[in-house]
């Protein structure tokens, strides 16, 4: 393969401001997008133009959902979660936002050297639970270990695939005007617990991740309608993040009301003090809809039935007005732009 | 949360609202000093459900955005040294110097890392006794008593890993500069109330006094800026100009005296450079001769680093009132959130960032990346 | 500019010569300084900047505020004039 031409690089908005990665380039905002856009898909190619967060793949008639992703959160163990849980349910989501049933894990280890025995163990052990609750096995796997002070201790990559049921077509493109905004529950926990244990910002909270593997509630919703148009898990970025790609890949505007938004009092207690916005943290639990507006009610109904759908909420909807951008309506009734995030959201003092 | 909640109920807001429209009878143009007041403004649509003949001049209280070019190229040239472990608040990380932010420093080694207090910078400091631990002090008045504390803390304990790199600009002679400039357009002042719960109010009543214009101390929920906002055009309708406090909660006249005590140990009274506005006479706090140890600039000798601002940036007409955010040639265009040229586009609480981020479907940019 | 909230004063105590606290924001607990507000007591609610208490919160101050916008739009409705009188 030819060495990119970065000279070459006829975009209106390089990432001249960069010469090398910084930590927003993995945060699910503008500048991984910017990535993805001007480096991956010039150089990787663009399999079937579509954005989402699994391919979508022929094989001899059957179609495959497959995905890939990779863990790196600090630290390892957090309240509610760990690394381990994540990787396994991060993977099943995005196999599972093609409306795919996943079929079988892969699991890459990047292991430092002086790594406790005990550590990957504890992450191993969690990796197998949550397998085993997902019902998903894993079937494969490799293992690296890299020079002590090289990988903080561990990385996990997991990949997976999974079929997607005949009729089914769930990706970005398909929201459509009229279309119904529904959230599967709260927002903000993984992040917030996450951010609780960080050096530096540590404060005491009960929130717990909310981490936790979502096909079987995508299994639900499709037993009330095939005609699903989009599902998304709200991951790096949030909320704001995924309706972002969603109205620009659909061309399509997307509105929300604030008020309807489920976060709890905490979550937004974390939010007030650290000055962030709750609609842009991770969750790993947490599915956003685009579902007709005929079967909204009754997909509503089978999410709340679910036990990973329980909080599920109708927050807004499709419009044909500002294609390509989202706006929230504030409770006083006015409204105003959401923004893709320019990378991880920092706490800020003013 | 108490004390938030209540003050963000929509029901009493649309009664301020009706309030508000019916006692304006003419154009008034009120500044919000304060960022934090910025923010709640625009992220809660206030301004779009005004009267229309109130505008609303975006001030420049942001101490983010106003920090000179000169102060972050020193911050990056300290924190990219191999022996030092930067801190800084989150803020800081993505405002760019002339050629990189913090950010970029750290991705080419530099340990930079986010702090959420002073504080905090110090127990790293205590961590780390072979590093050099640097903090980047800035802040209005606010956060001056918090950075101060750490440089006695520090003191204190005979510590001589720690220092402060300090860029702290005052809120009083800013509005005495724009009130004072022939071009000012702005009829009455929000005062910041957090400013006020440290230093008091008696600060504006000479303001009020010499430029005969109403000052209203101000709190940062809807409600609150609001009630600011009523008893501000209560004032101007009366063609009257007072010292009025909308923040009694928290603000009270002589302000938080221990906290003054303290900032007078350890600051000193400086002029200051201010981003996209310019030199302000005695506008700034610098680290006092009493601990000049502690001053990063000496410590590391980067007291002659300066850096000229981009000519084509006009946030300080922005800033007075003068010209509108989508006026500007640059705006969405060279300058953008990930590009900005000065300081209203740093920080989304920048009147330029705030426009961009939440108001621009008014005005015609480049959108979506299907 | 200053992002500053206030939280409840769950517990008080000395960290080598630093008066520090326990504040609960709605659940989130933060260790805080309180050298600014030698006044404050447990139960106290404090505007916290940055891991300081700069301020306590005057809880009769707030409820009187709150109790001037609640009856203002019953005032109006009754005496067709804004609350200049009350402010």
């Amino acid at each position: 393969m030819a060495d990119p031409d970065f000279d070459g690089w006829s975009c209106p908005l390089p990432l001249r401001r960069y010469e090398r990665i910084v930590m927003g380039h993995g945060g699910g905002g503008q500048l991984s997008a910017e990535l993805v856009e001007h480096l991956f898909l010039p150089i990787l190619g663009d399999h079937d133009g579509e954005m989402h967060d699994a391919a979508r793949l022929s094989l001899e008639g059957r179609d495959v959902s497959f995905s890939t992703d990779s863990y790196v959160v600090r630290p390892l163990f957090f309240p509610g979660g760990s690394i381990g849980d994540l990787a396994i349910h991060g993977t099943i989501n995005d196999i599972a936002m093609r409306g795919a049933e996943p079929v079988a894990l892969s699991v890459g280890f990047i292991l430092e050297e002086g790594l406790p025995m005990e550590t990957l163990g504890r992450v191993v052990e969690a990796m197998g639970a949550a397998a085993d609750a997902a019902g998903v096995p894993v079937v494969t796997g490799d293992t690296k270990v890299v020079d002590r002070g090289q990988a903080d201790g561990l990385y996990v990559n997991t990949a997976g695939i999974g079929v997607i049921p005949d009729g089914v077509d769930i990706r970005p493109r398909r929201a459509e005007p009229g279309d119904v905004v529904i959230l599967s529950g709260t927002l903000g926990q993984h992040g917030v617990a996450v951010m609780s244990k960080r050096e530096g910002l540590e404060f005491g909270t009960e929130i717990r991740s909310d981490s936790a593997p979502l096909h079987g509630l995508v299994a639900a919703m499709l037993a009330v309608t095939k005609d699903l148009h989009v599902l998304r898990d709200m991951t790096r970025g949030g909320m704001s993040a995924s309706l972002s790609e969603i109205a620009a890949s659909a061309k399509v505007g997307i509105e929300f009301e604030e008020a309807k938004l489920p976060i709890p009092g905490d979550v937004a207690a974390a939010c007030s003090f650290l000055g962030l916005d709750a609609i842009s943290i991770a969750n790993e639990g947490r599915l956003v809809a685009i579902v007709p507006p005929g079967h909204a009610d009754a997909v509503l109904a089978a999410m709340r039935d679910h036990e990973h759908g329980r909080g599920a909420v109708v927050v807004g909807s499709v419009t044909d007005e500002h294609p390509g951008v989202v706006v929230a309506r504030t409770p006083f009734g006015a409204s105003r732009v959401v923004d893709l995030p320019l990378g991880e959201q920092l706490p800020r003092i003013c | 949360m108490k004390f938030l909640d209540e003050f963000n109920d929509p029901e009493i807001a649309k009664q301020l609202f009706a309030q508000i429209a019916e006692m304006t009878t003419r154009p008034w143009a009120i500044m919000e000093v304060c960022g934090g007041q910025t923010y709640s403004i625009i992220r809660n649509g206030i301004d779009q459900l005004l009267p229309d003949e109130i505008e609303l001049i975006h001030g420049p209280g942001c101490p983010v955005c106003v920090t000179p070019l000169g102060t972050i190229d020193k911050a990056l040239e300290i924190a990219a040294r191999p022996d030092v472990i930067f801190t800084s608040f989150g803020d800081m990380l993505r405002v760019p110097g002339s050629d990189e932010d913090l950010f970029g420093v750290k991705s080419g080694g530099g340990d930079v890392r986010i702090v959420y207090s002073p504080l905090d910078a110090v127990k790293i400091a205590e961590e780390n006794p072979d590093k050099q631990v640097v903090f980047f002090a800035i802040g209005f008045e606010t956060t001056a008593p918090a950075n101060a504390m750490s440089l006695q803390v520090a003191k204190r304990r005979g510590m001589d890993n720690y220092s402060m790199l300090a860029s702290h600009v005052l809120v009083p002679p800013a509005i005495d500069t724009i009130a004072s400039s022939p071009n000012n357009r702005v009829d009455g002042f929000l005062a910041a109330g957090h400013v006020c719960s440290v230093m008091g109010t008696w600060q504006y009543g000479p303001l009020v006094e010499k430029h005969q214009v109403p000052i209203v101390v101000t709190g940062f929920e809807p409600l609150d800026v609001l009630e600011g906002l009523r008893r501000m055009i209560s004032q101007l309708e009366r063609g009257v100009a007072e010292l009025d406090n909308a923040y009694a909660r928290v603000v009270v006249e002589e302000g938080n005296l221990p906290a003054q005590e303290l900032i007078a140990d350890v600051f000193e009274v400086c002029d200051r450079q201010w981003r996209g506005i310019g030199e302000i006479p005695q506008s700034g706090w610098r680290i006092s001769p009493a601990f000049r140890e502690f001053d990063a600039e000496y410590r590391f000798g980067v007291g002659d680093i300066d850096a000229p601002e981009s000519p084509l940036c006009r946030s300080g007409e922005v800033l007075q009132g003068l010209l509108k955010p989508n006026q500007c040639e640059a705006f969405g265009k060279e300058c953008t959130p990930r590009t900005p040229l000065g300081a209203t586009m740093v920080s989304s609480e920048g009147a330029c960032g705030a426009y961009y981020q939440y108001r621009r479907l008014e005005v015609p940019v480049e959108v979506g990346r299907g | 500019m200053c992002l500053a909230v206030p939280g409840r004063i769950t517990e008080i105590r000395d960290d080598r010569g630093t008066r520090m606290a326990t504040i609960d924001f709605d659940g989130i607990r933060k260790d805080v300084c309180l050298d600014f507000v030698p006044e404050i007591e447990v139960g106290d609610y404090a505007i916290v900047h940055v891991g300081f208490a700069i301020s306590r919160v005057d809880e009769e101050s707030a409820m009187e505020s709150l109790r001037l916008f609640r009856t203002m739009g019953t005032l109006e409705e009754e005496l067709g004039v804004g609350p200049e009188a009350a402010s």
